[in-house]
């Protein structure tokens, strides 16, 4: 059999808690070291940052100079590039910082702002460098990484997954939150993949898996309202975890000017 | 089959490459019980399973005839045909099948027979002509249609020659981008139509490939005086379970996949051009 | 001649029979703020008093000193999901070193189940579920197994959600077949109806008492009184034609701007069948399960198709799930799809009313 695939796991600016997906996997952690070389990842022990890799996953959002070149490198030596998490896949929370200027909140922030080196804007690494897979979540899930990685070990794409939380709510006998009770629940517009983790415990979905395909973040806003949201507050609701994203920013952007 | 939902084993016999993203699978279930069982009819079709990724419905190519292996071509398009693109002569899957209502083939003995398929859709009507070939005498002319975006894409060409060589039987090819040596038409297939030597009250006309092409088709043949109820159709919608359990593949009332994949026109008549169905 | 009346005091006997029978207890109870089904241990089980409060988009309950258990209309699902498993294996593979694949068909999980509560508009779905799913060539080996294995006692409604328009398609508010036993409540007791032998059989052991004329006439007026609640209705039970000659109604692109594309309306739905299925393999590569899930018309994935979605926006999917269920469902299933319990409006999370969309777009125009 031919040599192992190689993978490495890069951190932008992040928290690191996509990365827990990985070491948080017990067991299958081991197996999936006998199936692939796990070249680089920082917060496990291996350092390779330039090893030429099959598929790279990286976490966290391009927030400074040194992300830019970084990444570049790292494009040109994967094969298959995952982004894993909010930050990565959308800008992350760090990304409201684009709706403010950056230099006053150094300046209120650091007594000598002119030792930090950071861009005005939080991006997701798509936004610079072709991006092979998106794995949204804040965090994402073991799951979500094994399935990715298993599928590429066979060969094939893996599944992108895009329904909406409520199939999954639906699935798993989960009361919906919303309408028995009356709690503002983005659900209806968020990508599945956590498996209905927020609204099985009886509160609403924050939107941390992203936008799902198809949203009307229109008509659901409008719903919010009906709940007693003030427009500043159903602004808040989608310009939160993934704020970049292009369905939840384009709605905060329409609420924001009501 | 006791299990609708429970596929055999196949084991690939043969695989050949017919253009850079078309290859064809040439299979035996490795039960040679279940291989002596098996039984299809030209348009109906299988799924494949390709293991640890999922199924596809792709119909089956060879003539129902042959005893000793059954084919499948298929064009890599999504995630499972990518990964069977990978499989080697040897290597297993699973097929679970046949499915669905296939050809008229008992209605057009004593037609005039229009084939009319364009791109990979020409793949469900080879068994048909094979069929015809056969058994030429039972029926009348025979006319085959096919139509390609590029020259490069049409495969089997060696088959199409040898086919136009037989007595009262035409050939029609047209490839919307040419090459060099060409010898069919360059153009849209539409452009064909007119030139197909059938007689419209005797003709049965059977058609595969995208449906926009389908429709020119079936205004031609409507306008020259086929019958509606002469002219069937194989359509193509999602499939996951073939059996007519799991909803995909509905247009309007009918399951494409166990009331089809083959229609009589006037049956799927009212949502064939309707968005959305 | 033995009675047909169960003091409420009795009611435990019911369930007691059942279990000693050998089913699994399956009822109504408060959890979440709904009314869901889930095993039933006990009659303290059952959601003594409470009341549900619905309207388009909105479901409440409230607690009432009504001694009844089944003072409620309906919560969000009943008995599809016991029988059409939201999520299930359907077989696997295991694959040996030399490649050699080996397909094995899951056996079906199927305890002995009794439901109790079961409402008119459930049963009324259920034939529909059974006409799909137990249909030869293709039954459905797990569905059939659950289904074999099913105790249905059956409460008819007395009281309507002013979601309900089960009396406009003709499936409720009593049940009228389809049950194992049929009880109808009154405040202190159940009037027993046996629909079936095993049926006669649990009752035969049921601590029964006579029934007086009064209790009976109480019964029927009661169930009389929550088919005049309802307001909502159809404009006819078949809208075939009428919907398939509006599909350019401007309505279409009306309830697109309001509908979610979320699919809580088809997965509340006691008669949607639609179900995806999908392979998950085992990380090292040696087994793969191959499971179905829920799907509705509502997704991409639904009428996606190398490359293209036939059904790419909600205008088009809206359309979908309303000409199927109202329309081309008398063509497969000799009927409409609609069994008029009213979940789809309750469970919108924006409260788009099917009955208010049909009638918007079929309008006067009835095609029976």
């Amino acid at each position: 059999m031919a040599a192992k695939p190689k993978l490495a796991v890069h951190k932008f600016a992040s928290c690191d808690g996509c990365q827990l997906a990985f070491l948080n996997l017990g067991e299958d952690l081991l197996m999936l070291t006998q199936l692939v070389d796990i070249v680089h990842f920082a917060e496990a022990g291996p350092v390779d940052l330039d090893a030429p890799v099959d598929i790279a996953f990286i976490e966290g959002s391009v927030s400074t100079p040194e992300h830019l070149e970084r990444l570049q490198r790292i494009r040109a030596n994967s094969k298959f590039l995952i982004t894993i998490g909010a930050c990565a896949t959308a800008g992350g929370v760090q990304a409201l910082r684009n709706f403010a200027k950056g230099n006053e909140w150094f300046a209120s922030v650091y007594a000598k702002p002119e030792y930090i080196a950071s861009l005005d804007t939080s991006t997701p690494v798509a936004s610079h460098v072709k991006v092979d897979l998106e794995l949204w979540g804040c965090p994402v899930n073991g799951r979500q990484v094994l399935a990715a990685t298993r599928a590429l070990l066979f060969g094939v794409s893996p599944v992108e997954e895009h329904d909406k939380v409520c199939l999954e709510c639906k699935r798993h006998h989960v009361v919906c939150v919303l309408v028995a009770k009356g709690i503002p629940c983005l659900g209806p517009v968020t990508r599945t993949g956590c498996g209905a983790l927020c609204p099985a415990f009886g509160r609403d979905c924050y939107g941390c898996y992203g936008p799902a395909e198809n949203t009307n973040t229109e008509s659901l806003g409008r719903r919010f309202e009906g709940l007693g949201l003030l427009p500043e507050a159903v602004v808040r609701r989608f310009l939160f975890i993934n704020n970049a994203a292009p369905a939840f920013a384009e709605a905060g952007k329409r609420w924001k000017e009501r | 089959m006791s299990d609708p939902h429970l596929p055999s084993e196949a084991e690939i016999v043969e695989r050949v490459q017919e253009s850079p993203t078309i290859f064809t699978l040439r299979l035996r279930f490795t039960d040679p019980a279940e291989h002596a069982a098996y039984r299809f009819a030209p348009g109906q079709f299988n799924m494949l399973y390709l293991y640890g990724v999922g199924e596809v419905p792709i119909s089956i190519v060879s003539d129902p005839g042959d005893e000793h292996l059954f084919d499948h071509t298929i064009r890599v398009v999504g995630r499972v045909t990518k990964g069977l693109a990978q499989l080697k002569t040897g290597d297993r899957l699973g097929i679970r099948g046949p499915y669905g209502r296939g050809w008229p083939l008992k209605e057009a003995e004593g037609r005039d027979v229009l084939i009319v398929t364009g791109g990979l859709g020409c793949a469900p009507t080879v068994s048909v002509i094979n069929y015809v070939m056969r058994r030429r005498e039972r029926f009348g002319q025979l006319v085959i249609i096919q139509g390609v975006k590029h020259a490069n894409d049409l495969i089997w060409r060696e088959q199409y020659e040898r086919w136009s060589a037989v007595k009262d039987t035409q050939v029609l090819i047209a490839a919307d981008v040419g090459v060099q040596l060409w010898p069919w038409h360059v153009g849209r297939i539409t452009e064909l139509f007119s030139m197909a030597q059938v007689e419209s009250s005797r003709a049965v006309a059977m058609m595969c490939g995208p449906e926009g092409m389908m429709e020119v088709a079936v205004d031609h043949l409507c306008g020259r005086g086929v019958a509606e109820n002469a002219i069937w159709l194989s359509m193509e919608r999602s499939m996951h379970c073939a059996v007519g359990l799991c909803g995909h593949c509905q247009v309007g009332g009918k399951f494409v996949c166990k009331d089809g994949p083959v229609f009589n026109y006037p049956e799927i008549k009212t949502l064939f051009r309707a968005e959305g169905f | 001649m033995p009675g047909n009346y169960l003091p409420r005091a009795s009611f435990q006997a019911l369930l007691e029979t059942l279990q000693q029978t050998g089913y699994r207890c399956v009822g109504p109870q408060l959890r979440d703020d709904a009314i869901v089904y889930d095993t039933l241990r006990h009659v303290g089980d059952l959601p003594r008093g409470i009341r549900d409060l619905q309207a388009p988009g909105q479901y409440r309950v409230e607690k009432s000193d009504c001694p009844r258990f089944f003072a409620w209309a309906n919560g969000p699902q009943a008995l599809k999901p016991l029988l059409f498993a939201p999520q299930e294996f359907l077989w696997k593979t295991e694959r040996a070193a030399d490649g050699r694949l080996r397909f094995v068909a899951a056996v079906p999980d199927a305890v002995p189940t009794a439901v109790i509560g079961v409402r008119a508009c459930d049963l009324a779905a259920l034939r529909l579920q059974d006409a799909h799913f137990l249909k030869d060539p293709s039954r459905d080996a797990h569905y059939a197994a659950r289904r074999e294995r099913l105790f249905l006692v059956a409460v008819h409604c007395t009281r309507s959600a002013p979601t309900c328009f089960c009396a406009s398609t003709g499936d409720g508010p009593r049940a009228e077949a389809g049950f194992d036993l049929s009880l109808s409540e009154l405040d202190d007791g159940f009037l027993v109806e046996a629909g079936s032998d095993t049926g006669r059989g649990v009752m035969a052991r049921l601590p029964l008492e006579a029934a007086s004329a009064g209790q009976t006439q109480t019964a029927d007026a009661e169930i009389a009184q929550a088919a005049k609640q309802q307001t909502r209705k159809l404009p006819s039970r078949n809208l075939q034609a009428a919907l398939f000659a509006n599909l350019d109604h401007p309505r279409w692109v009306d309830v697109a701007e309001r509908c979610l594309s979320c699919a809580n309306c088809t997965s509340v739905c006691p008669t949607c069948f639609c179900h995806s299925e999908a392979d998950q393999p085992t990380l090292d590569g040696a087994g793969s399960v191959h499971a179905r899930q829920w799907d509705s018309c509502f997704t991409q994935g639904h009428s996606y198709i190398h490359g293209v979605t036939i059904r790419a926006d909600t205008r088009l999917r809206y359309r979908q799930w309303l000409t199927h269920k109202l329309g081309s469902w008398h063509e497969q299933y000799g009927r409409s799809g609609c069994v008029g319990c009213g979940r789809c409006i309750t469970w919108c999370p924006v409260g788009i009313d099917i009955t208010e969309e049909a009638t918007a777009i079929c309008g006067d125009t009835t095609h029976v």
